[in-house]
């Protein structure tokens, strides 16, 4: 299976809201086919209502959002907290083959090159001979390769992914964005949330960096400068005033262990956060 | 007095056993695969709501069309979809959630159908209602309970795909444009017409009782979900079976027995079931995790 097209989609000046509550502010760009897009951003900074928007989950309150050239594909999308009944009677196989929607639907069969494709799709991730298994006796990494696998055999030129990391090991998202950037080779376009800058930096080509409106947009080393990151931790910090929320994890707390600190200025703020 | 007197002669015997043990079987074949998905749904409550949502509109067949089956039937199948659906409507409309809009508009359907009863009609006929009775299920009855399990089979036949899939991951569905909204009203008018479809034999409160029983049951002993239905099925219909039997040979109303007999099963998979029952969980020696 390889779709030489890959979607792309426009967003002209998109304001996204819950509860009358802005998330997304006046974002304008553009996903342009065949690229593969890095979300990131402090907590709260509207990623998931962004991808959530472009899957047409969720209608902007102003502005156009664009998908063109999507193809019988359609979008691929993985939820961040899915809301999926994980004790569920059905198989890993049957789960796959979910992924054949478009091809399947209410009541049409399922050939057997649909199943040998989803076959194919779980050994690329790496759980051949798991076809049998209940998904209810998977680890939560086991799972999300299950999901993966759910992507693959969708087929589609625009694959949208909302923290797809954030509940595996290292190993297991290691490989997940190997697959990711083999759909970038196949033409697809993608575009993922994450957290971890350093995969970030090493994995994907450009980079959206968003705090409700859009900091940066553009080649992931020119969009994580330092002073785009400090801008997007500060327009955090005015919402989070706002709203009593809890400060910002990783990156966008001023001085956090572990990264290579892209703030000059962390070292003074370090009791304060 | 031997075996085949107390198990076959009431029903070689009488027409209105073997209409009745007729019916329990159209109703089991129905109500075990919707008994399980509303297991598997965590709707089991919804179920009996519904149940309870279906009192005034046949109440109203009653009062205006008399003891007539088709009149309480429509009456009840009207109110059951109108409380399923205004309650859907509140839950997408407003923050509420479903069960708790299901319980209001059940609630408010209850009263107004006791209600009805005691101003237009005798306790008898309230009592009737409420327990039903076997002496109710005559041709017609069983006509309608047969074509309502034969309906209920061949549309859970076409929307299974999607139905399984909204119980599993909404979400993908919603993705994909299934249409789960319309998945989950056609399941909720299949509960309501099963519903309706039992309460001649059972009673209104009764109904509910053999959907939720056998498939709650069935989850100690299997594990897939044609399993689960079928089990659910054949559960469902030996409660039946059995429960006319004590009703006729002790003289006891037969929806209560038929749900008390699919209670004694349902207590017997809980202790002793082959999957997650207490004695696996408890008695055998504990194996080391996975």
């Amino acid at each position: 299976m390889s779709a030489s097209f890959g979607g792309a989609i426009a967003l002209r000046n998109v304001t996204l809201a819950y509860d009358g509550h802005p998330a997304v502010h006046r974002l304008s760009g553009e996903f342009s086919r065949g690229s593969l897009t890095a979300i990131v951003g402090p907590n709260g900074a509207g990623k998931s209502t962004l991808v959530k928007g472009m899957v047409g989950v969720l209608r902007p309150t102003d502005g156009l959002i664009q998908p063109d050239g999507l193809g019988g594909g359609g979008i691929a999308y993985l939820p961040q907290h899915a809301e999926i009944e994980r004790h569920f009677p059905i198989s890993v196989i049957q789960t796959v083959l979910l992924g054949h929607w478009r091809r399947i639907g209410w009541t049409r069969r399922v050939t057997r090159e649909l199943c040998e494709a989803a076959q194919r799709a779980l050994a690329a991730v790496g759980l051949a001979g798991f076809e049998r298994r209940p998904i209810g006796t998977l680890s939560a990494g086991q799972f999300q390769r299950v999901l993966f696998a759910r992507l693959i055999v969708q087929d589609a030129g625009l694959i949208l992914l909302d923290e797809p990391l954030a509940a595996v090991d290292w190993r297991t998202s290691e490989d997940l964005l190997r697959l990711i950037v083999s759909w970038h080779r196949e033409g697809r376009t993608v575009a993922a949330v994450l957290h971890d800058l350093d995969q970030v930096r090493a994995y994907f080509p450009d980079t959206l960096l968003l705090a409700r409106e859009c900091v940066a947009w553009g080649p992931t080393r020119e969009a994580l400068m330092p002073q785009n990151l400090r801008r997007a931790r500060d327009l955090s910090e005015t919402w989070s005033e706002g709203e009593n929320h809890r400060p910002a994890p990783g990156p966008w707390r001023a001085g956090l262990a572990g990264y290579p600190d892209p703030l000059p200025v962390s070292g003074e703020r370090e009791g304060s956060a | 007095m031997t075996l085949y007197d107390l198990a076959f002669g009431p029903f070689a015997e009488f027409g209105f056993m073997r209409r009745a043990l007729a019916g329990c079987l159209a109703l089991a074949l129905g109500c075990g695969p919707i008994g399980t998905f509303l297991v598997i749904r965590r709707m089991s409550l919804m179920g009996d709501a519904l149940s309870h949502a279906v009192l005034p509109g046949a109440a109203l067949g009653f009062i205006l069309g008399g003891l007539s089956l088709p009149a309480m039937s429509l009456g009840g199948v009207g109110a059951g979809l109108v409380v399923a659906l205004l309650s859907g409507l509140v839950t997408r409309l407003t923050p509420l959630r479903e069960d708790a809009s299901f319980a209001a508009f059940y609630l408010i359907s209850l009263a107004l159908g006791v209600l009805l009863v005691s101003t237009h009609g005798s306790n008898v006929d309230l009592l009737h209602l409420l327990f039903g009775s076997i002496l109710a299920i005559d041709n017609a009855a069983l006509v309608l309970i047969g074509a309502v399990a034969s309906m209920s089979l061949l549309s859970l036949a076409v929307i299974y795909r999607p139905l399984v899939v909204e119980c599993f991951d909404p979400g993908f569905l919603r993705a994909v444009g299934g249409r789960g909204g319309l998945v989950h009203t056609v399941f909720l008018a299949l509960v309501v017409l099963n519903l309706v479809a039992g309460f001649q034999a059972l009673g209104t409160l009764m109904a509910v009782g053999l959907m939720m029983l056998p498939a709650a049951a069935a989850r100690f002993w299997v594990h897939e979900l044609w399993m689960l239905s079928a089990a659910s099925s054949a559960l469902a219909f030996a409660s039946g079976f059995l429960g006319l039997l004590l009703s006729y040979h002790l003289d006891l109303p037969s929806g209560p027995s038929i749900v008390l007999v699919a209670g004694l099963a349902y207590f017997a998979s809980v202790l002793c079931g082959s999957r997650d029952s207490l004695r696996t969980l408890y008695l055998q020696r504990r194996q080391p995790a996975a």
